[in-house]
């Protein structure tokens, strides 16, 4: 046996920084450092090491340092020590550089450094380099090793001690949940071995004579996240049955029953109560929150253009007579709280994959993605225990997003950001996908005697546990128990899927497919055989190691893989098909007229659950809600801060600020089928409102994509946040030239512990808000999906995220001319402000972050929201409006200064012309209340007249006109002048945020 | 004639069909063959007149851009690409496709084909990933593609697009050759000769500012930003600013990207 160390660092070359000891991963890890407050940060240089084992010790050095040379080194930047260590020995010591000149190097690094640390990936956990790698090796025939790779970062400067070590280890250089650190000599063993195990069969579980709390303990030990009446259910059902349960079948059981899977507090029994501020009381039994409210505000708009709504992985909508859209939204939060950068890679990987299983398979063309966490300023002291440090969550979750996005070559182009010290412990993370799919490729059926296919990916120990772990709160000791929930994603290997299964579904090789997301195999051959049964052979899926018993391998959350449903004559072009573009696809079973889940492993038989049990034995126990509607407390204004100190603060402020620094991270133009892109004006930094894609070359047709989300608002009153959250998804949309008339939404309810009785009363609340405003705007959900118990848990204390309800919204426009960006054009255009400014400074940023209180939550007047929203589509479509933006958080104030800076044109604006302003007495109100279904549009002069036509009987007015001089200057009620900035100050505090994260 | 045109495709690849799609709009017949088809044997490089390695993430990128896939090209296609490039037929590398042209040699190239590496193409100064349009001013008289002097609007996407060369030597030989082919420039430098304009304009920090190399006999194009996503008036950013300027004309092929197909 031969191992092989590779060390590659960087050097100069012509171009690149002078001294490269400044390799830009070591400049990242210093400005890390510097984060943490340290007065005296050493420098830092970063090298890539491989490790390459060859069992048979055969391969001789000329071979590996052609492969340093050509494959793991580049010689014009680069580097390369190579050692070798035989027969388990330490090293032949002779350490030589290779590939190219300014072999000294790594020498003197090793000299040189006071410190240096090796990061190794624990065992299990596989970096998609290692594959990679091997079939470079392969290319270069040399066969038959291994690789693992790490990297090993080098200090100068002087000593650190042991508490700085550490310090550095688990908050800069690893996360120990995936990797381990070693020091200076310690002794550097890389994982390679990672099977292991027994690779056990049929295991039984004894539930037969336990009583309530052992019943419980077998829950909780085994990690199942059953209830007390969830066990008693299947206790009596195997006792029925004469036999215990195998553990095969009660992980099925916990993983469809689990709230990720079955969301059994949204379509669950709830007894709701609602307490009015003077003690009335009012008692209802809701059945079925999802149906009664989501769902019925679907049946009512009855839009003839939802084409698949929520029965399969996305919602559809109707292109045009050929093309449907498919969206989806998923969260991932979790994971993203444990490891970020795998947590959010791997969801957005998952919800790509909800895409593929949407139908036949629709093609993934736009990710979106919204982020909550907590201040990425928060003082390290006031960090909880077993949180991660909100900036530390938010590189990595953007970067894993980015990571998987761009290589898969999907833009990612729409989303948001919101900051609150409540999701300091539990940050959120909501990932969409939008596909297109053939309209006669959405309907999918399973016939009994097709085989199951599992097209992709191998199965190995990542992700156990995932769906039942979603389902429960986190607490300081998440991160060291749910390692193993943390699944690792390679977009590449979803990329093939994705390129076999579009070329597959063309070919109509399948009949049905769907993707491996939560509970792993349980969950999608659970589903797709439901209606007729399934027989699975376990041990022909294809393992990443060996060793994982039968059970581990049914609920592996191991990613990118799809289950196929394939008449059997097709199975042969199926295959060839994989093969000749190098993906897996394997046989694993077949489905069954038999009505039940058949399990086996090798001959023995480790599961036999009636399907109907297993989708319709889950008791329905009803669960308590409460909802105190709140007295409107009086507001309180901020005192001493003027209107412009005031709008430089909102600027600045994190939900506000630009969110440059993330959207140029992502290719949000790949596919070439961007025509408004999120940062817009000829500066290509104003916050557009919505984005659009042509998704055919022979069509103007586009999509128009945007959404809404208001946490600030849950606080006070739900049922408004949720109208204001629809509201503002729409007018979203309409403000870029979208219509309002073909908007379809997506719900995604992130919320705290709803097992806590006041917590669940916010969420029916929010949800017959989202009911009402969508009836009211007439707009229908397609899809949706919830995420409660985000409550994190730390020194005894359960602190709840706010209740956070991320409204998505899509619309489809017959020509991509018709669209309109936000930034103002000219000079000397009006300002058209349509929609009511009310004094609504409840939950509003100006109050937050200028120290007001109290108020009310904006509220909407739906069927006037409807008139107007269709009215500006008119005139956008007319021709008559040449910017549009939305006045939403910061309301009317933020929404003129951002079209300013945004155009480069300056804009003067009377508050005394603005609509509803009479019935106001302070200036700031005006300015700042968030009310909702407002406009505000840029209109040449010739337009005036026709456009306020359009709104005799709704509040519209001029209230301002575009000016040459680049200022934002505003009047008073009186006529003085309130604010007068200029626009590269307003502009300067807005990007604050966003270069301060650059660094 | 009709003028056959291969856009090579492997795992990672994902600008494909955007690429197909400019070369049909040129009237080429673009097919998107999968590396894996002429590695069999089934498909062959001299069927085609032009090749087209378009952008992604070839192999996830890993091992450095563009790495792995010229890694297999060279062990196992070499003959068969050296032929098609003495032979003068037409090769462009976009982005990824760029990268991979570079570690292979074919980019800057020798005379008769294939060279040494010699350049690299490597992570951006700022460290990232970016998304941003440039601005580029066609440097050499070389490429039948483009033509010196013009100027050119369309988007980068990449994280490792800082061009570096193994010395000034090297730079200066590029540039007595006649092989820079595209420079990033600000607006205030259309007539070219500037300096290097420095980030933003220059997005990733290529010494020189250079955009994109062509090969000794200018059949070889390789640059990291992408022409097949400005096809046309919509694609670009200030559309609908120029729409209330009254100066828009939207159809394919008016985008700036469309003229190097």
């Amino acid at each position: 046996m031969a191992l092989w160390t590779l060390e590659v660092a960087s050097r100069d070359a012509l171009g690149a920084p002078a001294g490269s000891g400044r390799d830009p991963r070591g400049r990242a890890v210093e400005a890390e450092i510097r984060s943490l407050g340290w007065r005296d940060p050493p420098g830092v240089v970063v090298t890539a090491l491989y490790f390459v084992r060859d069992p048979s010790g055969a391969v001789p050095r000329e071979r590996i340092e052609e492969a340093a040379r050509v494959l793991f080194s580049d010689p014009v930047t680069q580097t390369c020590a190579i050692s070798v260590a035989r027969d388990g020995g330490q090293g032949d010591g002779a350490q030589e550089d290779v590939a190219g000149s300014g072999g000294e190097r790594g020498a003197a690094l090793r000299e040189t450094a006071s410190h240096r640390a090796t990061v190794l990936k624990r065992a299990g956990v596989m970096d998609p380099v290692e594959a990679s790698a091997i079939r470079g090796l392969a290319d270069l025939e040399i066969e038959g090793v291994e690789v693992r790779t790490a990297e090993r970062f080098y200090f100068f400067g002087r000593e650190l001690g042991a508490d700085e070590r550490e310090m550095l280890a688990a908050k800069v250089l690893s996360n120990p949940v995936i990797e381990e650190v070693c020091w200076d000599d310690e002794p550097v063993a890389p994982p390679f071995a990672v099977g292991g195990g027994s690779g056990a069969g049929r295991r039984d579980v004894r539930l037969a004579g336990l009583d309530d709390a052992a019943l419980l303990e077998v829950s909780r030990q085994g990690q199942l996240s059953l209830n007390l009446e969830e066990m008693r259910a299947i206790e009596s059902h195997f006792a029925g049955l004469g036999r215990d349960p195998t553990e095969a079948e009660l992980e099925t059981l916990a993983q469809t029953w689990s709230e990720h899977c079955c969301h059994k507090t949204f379509t669950g029994l709830i007894e709701h109560r609602r307490v009015e501020p003077g003690g009335a009381e009012k008692v209802e039994r809701v059945d079925n929150l999802l149906r009664e409210t989501i769902r019925r505000a679907t049946d009512e708009v009855a839009a003839p253009w939802c084409l698949s709504v929520f029965h399969d992985n996305a919602g559809v909508i109707a292109l045009d007579d050929e093309l449907g859209i498919s969206f989806k939204v998923e969260t991932h939060n979790h994971p993203s709280a444990i490891e970020p950068y795998g947590g959010a890679g791997t969801g957005i990987g998952g919800v790509i994959r909800d895409t593929l299983g949407t139908g036949l398979g629709a093609r993934p063309i736009v990710n979106t993605d919204v982020f909550c966490f907590g201040p990425p300023d928060l003082p390290w002291d006031r960090l909880p225990p077993g949180a991660l440090h909100p900036l530390r969550v938010l590189r990595g979750v953007v970067s894993g997003v980015r990571d998987y996005g761009n290589r898969m070559g999907i833009p990612t182009a729409s989303g948001a950001l919101y900051f609150d010290e409540r999701y300091v412990g539990n940050p959120l993370v909501f990932c969409g996908s939008v596909g297109v799919i053939p309209r006669d490729a959405i309907e999918k059926e399973v016939r009994p005697g097709d085989r199951i296919y599992v097209l992709g990916g191998r199965t190995g120990r990542d992700g156990i546990h995932g769906a039942t772990f979603s389902s429960v709160e986190l607490t300081e000791e998440s991160e060291v128990v749910s390692s193993g929930a943390v699944q690792i994603g390679n977009a590449i290997t979803e990329k093939k899927v994705l390129d076999v299964l579009l070329q597959a579904r063309d070919r109509r090789l399948f009949r049905a497919v769907t993707d491996c997301g939560a509970g792993g195999f349980s969950s999608a051959v659970g589903e797709m055989g439901s209606d007729c049964g399934a027989r699975v052979q376990l041990d022909r899926a294809p393992l990443k190691y060996q060793g994982l018993s039968a059970t581990e391998i049914w609920i592996s959350e191991a990613q990118e893989r799809m289950v196929l449903a394939v008449p059997p004559g097709n199975a042969d072009e199926l295959e060839a098909l994989a093969r000749a573009e190098d993906v897996e696809c394997v046989f694993i079973g077949e489905f069954t007229d038999t009505g039940r889940l058949a399990l086996f492993h090798g001959e023995e038989q480790v599961g036999d659950l009636s399907m109907e049990f297993l989708h319709e034995g889950r008791p329905r126990t009803p669960i308590a809600s409460v909802y105190r509607v709140p007295a409107v407390e009086p507001a309180r204004y901020p005192a001493g801060v003027g209107p412009g100190a005031a709008l430089h603060a909102l600027l600045a402020a994190p939900n506000i600020a630009s969110k440059e620094w993330v959207i140029r991270q992502y290719d949000h133009e790949v596919q070439g089928q961007s025509v408004l892109k999120p940062l817009q004006g000829p500066g290509r930094d104003g916050p557009g409102d919505a984005v659009a894609f042509t998704p055919r070359v022979d069509s103007d047709r586009a999509i128009v994509i945007a959404c809404g989300m208001n946490p600030c608002y849950g606080d006070l009153d739900p049922y408004r946040m949720a109208l204001s959250a629809v509201d503002e998804a729409v007018r979203n949309i309409v403000a870029a030239g979208g219509d309002p008339g073909r908007v379809a939404l997506l719900d995604n309810f992130a919320w705290g512990n709803t097992r806590r009785p006041e917590i669940l009363g916010g969420l029916v609340e929010a949800a017959r808000g989202c009911r009402d405003a969508a009836i009211g705007l007439g707009a229908p959900f397609i899809s949706g999906k919830d995420s409660l118990n985000n409550e994190f848990q730390a020194g005894g204390e359960a602190i709840n995220i706010p209740p956070s309800l991320l409204i998505s919204s899509i619309s489809v426009i017959d020509d991509a001319h018709g669209l309109v960006s936000m930034d103002l054009k000219a000079a000397g255009n009006a300002l058209i402000l349509v929609g009511e400014t009310l004094e609504e400074l409840g939950g509003s940023h100006y109050f937050r972050h200028c120290g007001g209180r109290g108020g009310q939550a904006p509220g909407v007047d739906l069927p006037r929201a409807r008139r107007l929203f269709a009215r500006v589509f008119g005139a956008i479509r007319g021709g008559l409006i040449a910017s549009a933006h939305d006045p939403s958080e910061g309301g009317l104030a933020v929404a003129v200064a951002e079209m300013a800076f945004a155009g480069r044109v300056g804009a003067e604006l009377a508050c005394a012309d603005v609509p509803g302003a009479r019935a106001i007495d302070r200036d700031d109100a005006v300015l700042f209340s968030e009310s909702n279904s407002r406009l505000l549009l840029e209109v040449r002069p010739e337009h005036v007249d026709p456009v306020l036509e359009g709104f005799t009987d709704l509040p519209a007015a001029v209230v301002g006109r575009t000016i040459e001089e680049r200022r934002l200057r505003v009047r008073g009620r009186d006529g003085s002048v309130v604010i007068d900035e200029d626009l590269d100050d307003l502009r300067r505090s807005w990007k604050r945020l966003s270069e301060w994260l650059v660094q | 004639m009709t003028c056959r045109a291969l856009v090579l495709r492997t795992a990672g690849t994902n600008c494909d069909l955007e690429t197909a799609h400019a070369l049909e709009l040129a009237g080429a017949v673009a097919e998107r063959v999968h590396v894996r088809a002429l590695l069999d044997g089934g498909r062959r490089l001299d069927e085609f007149q032009i090749l087209v390695l378009p952008g992604g993430f070839a192999y996830g990128d890993d091992l450095g851009a563009g790495t792995v896939l010229a890694n297999q090209l060279r062990t196992r296609l070499r003959d068969a690409l050296e032929r098609f490039v003495a032979d003068g037929r037409q090769v462009i590398g976009i982005c990824n496709g760029f990268q991979v042209l570079v570690r292979l040699g074919v980019l800057p190239g020798a005379p008769g084909g294939i060279g040494e590496k010699e350049v690299s193409l490597v992570e951006n100064e700022s460290g990232r990933f970016e998304d941003r349009w440039v601005r580029l001013r066609a440097e050499t008289s070389k490429c039948d593609l483009l033509e010196r002097g013009e100027i050119l609007e369309m988007p980068v996407a990449h994280a490792e697009g800082r061009l570096v060369v193994r010395d000034a030597e090297l730079l200066e030989q590029l540039r007595e050759n006649d092989q820079i082919a595209l420079r990033y420039v600000d607006s205030d430098n259309d007539a070219g000769g500037g300096a290097d304009p420095g980030y933003p304009a220059n997005p990733n920090g290529s010494v020189d500012a250079i955009a994109g190399l062509t090969s000794p006999c200018g059949n070889v194009l390789g640059l990291m930003p992408h022409p097949e996503r400005n096809l046309r008036a919509l694609h670009h950013p200030e559309w609908t600013r120029r729409r209330v300027a009254g100066t828009t004309r939207d159809d394919w092929r008016l985008g700036d990207g469309y003229r190097i197909f």
